[in-house]
């Protein structure tokens, strides 16, 4: 059996990972599958977690997770379409209107 | 080594190495089939820890319907390689060493903690897969209202998408 430590430090190790994609990735498409990532991350460890209290709850929040992420990507995918349409970029830098 | 111990190491191998190659891949579609990568070793990783309704929804959602519609929009709207990012030097003397910081503190919780002690003796207990009948049970009885909530967020997020993508009169 694998011990649950070791999926949590999978899980860990994938938020990491999806954090550094999400600070040092300048396409708004790639940081947008970055967040997927980290949210993917977490629900690994939900599901460990379920698995280690031997209880369903965790499972249910992976499916709400799942259900969220999905709406999230149609939403943040139709705003990137209209950011691209307006801006004619997918570079995030220039996309500054709002910078100080 | 017991082959789940095997297995778990083959995949979780492959679902860093996924989300490396997200992280290093100029073209933004490389980065979506790496992250289907990932998504698919997490699926299998799902089975392994019993939970088959999600893994099955892992692929069927994630890796089918969300990353398709990833894929979508990077050819529609041509996405072609990444400008190369210059790292500023603070990003190097700060941001590094305290991400590194901060995994190696998550690190030392999980391994050391009074977390990982409580989850030795639930690794030790008698296997049982949790079944989709139970699941459905939990979803539609004592999770039901949050269930309608969802589906409300989805219509929403459906129209919002609509809204937002269509071409302006």
């Amino acid at each position: 059996m694998v011990p649950i430590s070791y999926y949590l430090m999978l899980s860990a190790v994938l938020f990491g990972l999806g954090v550094v994609a999400f600070v040092f990735k300048r396409n708004i498409i790639t940081i947008f599958m970055s967040i997927e990532l980290m949210l993917n991350a977490v629900n690994l460890a939900f599901v460990a977690f379920a698995r280690a209290h031997n209880q369903l709850d965790g499972l249910v929040f992976v499916f709400f997770v799942i259900v969220v992420a999905a709406a999230e990507a149609a939403v943040g995918l139709a705003i990137i379409i209209t950011i691209a349409h307006n801006r004619r970029t997918l570079n995030v830098e220039q996309v500054n209107l709002l910078k100080f | 080594m017991s082959l789940p111990l095997i297995l778990f190491f083959v995949l979780a191998v492959m679902a860093v190495a996924g989300a490396v190659v997200l992280i290093l891949a100029r073209e933004p579609i490389h980065s979506a089939l790496a992250l289907v990568m990932v998504m698919v070793s997490l699926a299998i990783l799902y089975l392994l820890l019993g939970a088959e309704f999600i893994a099955a929804v892992q692929i069927i959602v994630y890796a089918g319907a969300v990353m398709v519609l990833f894929v979508f929009v990077i050819m529609l709207l041509n996405a072609g390689t990444e400008d190369r990012t210059h790292i500023s030097k603070i990003a190097t003397w700060v941001g590094l060493p305290l991400g590194f910081f901060l995994l190696l503190e998550v690190a030392h919780i999980f391994w050391h903690g009074r977390m990982s002690a409580a989850m030795g003796s639930g690794a030790g207990a008698p296997f049982e897969p949790a079944s989709t009948h139970d699941l459905s049970m939990a979803l539609f009885q004592q999770y039901l209202f949050p269930f309608e909530a969802t589906s409300i967020l989805i219509l929403i997020a459906l129209l919002g998408a609509l809204v937002l993508a269509k071409k302006d009169e």
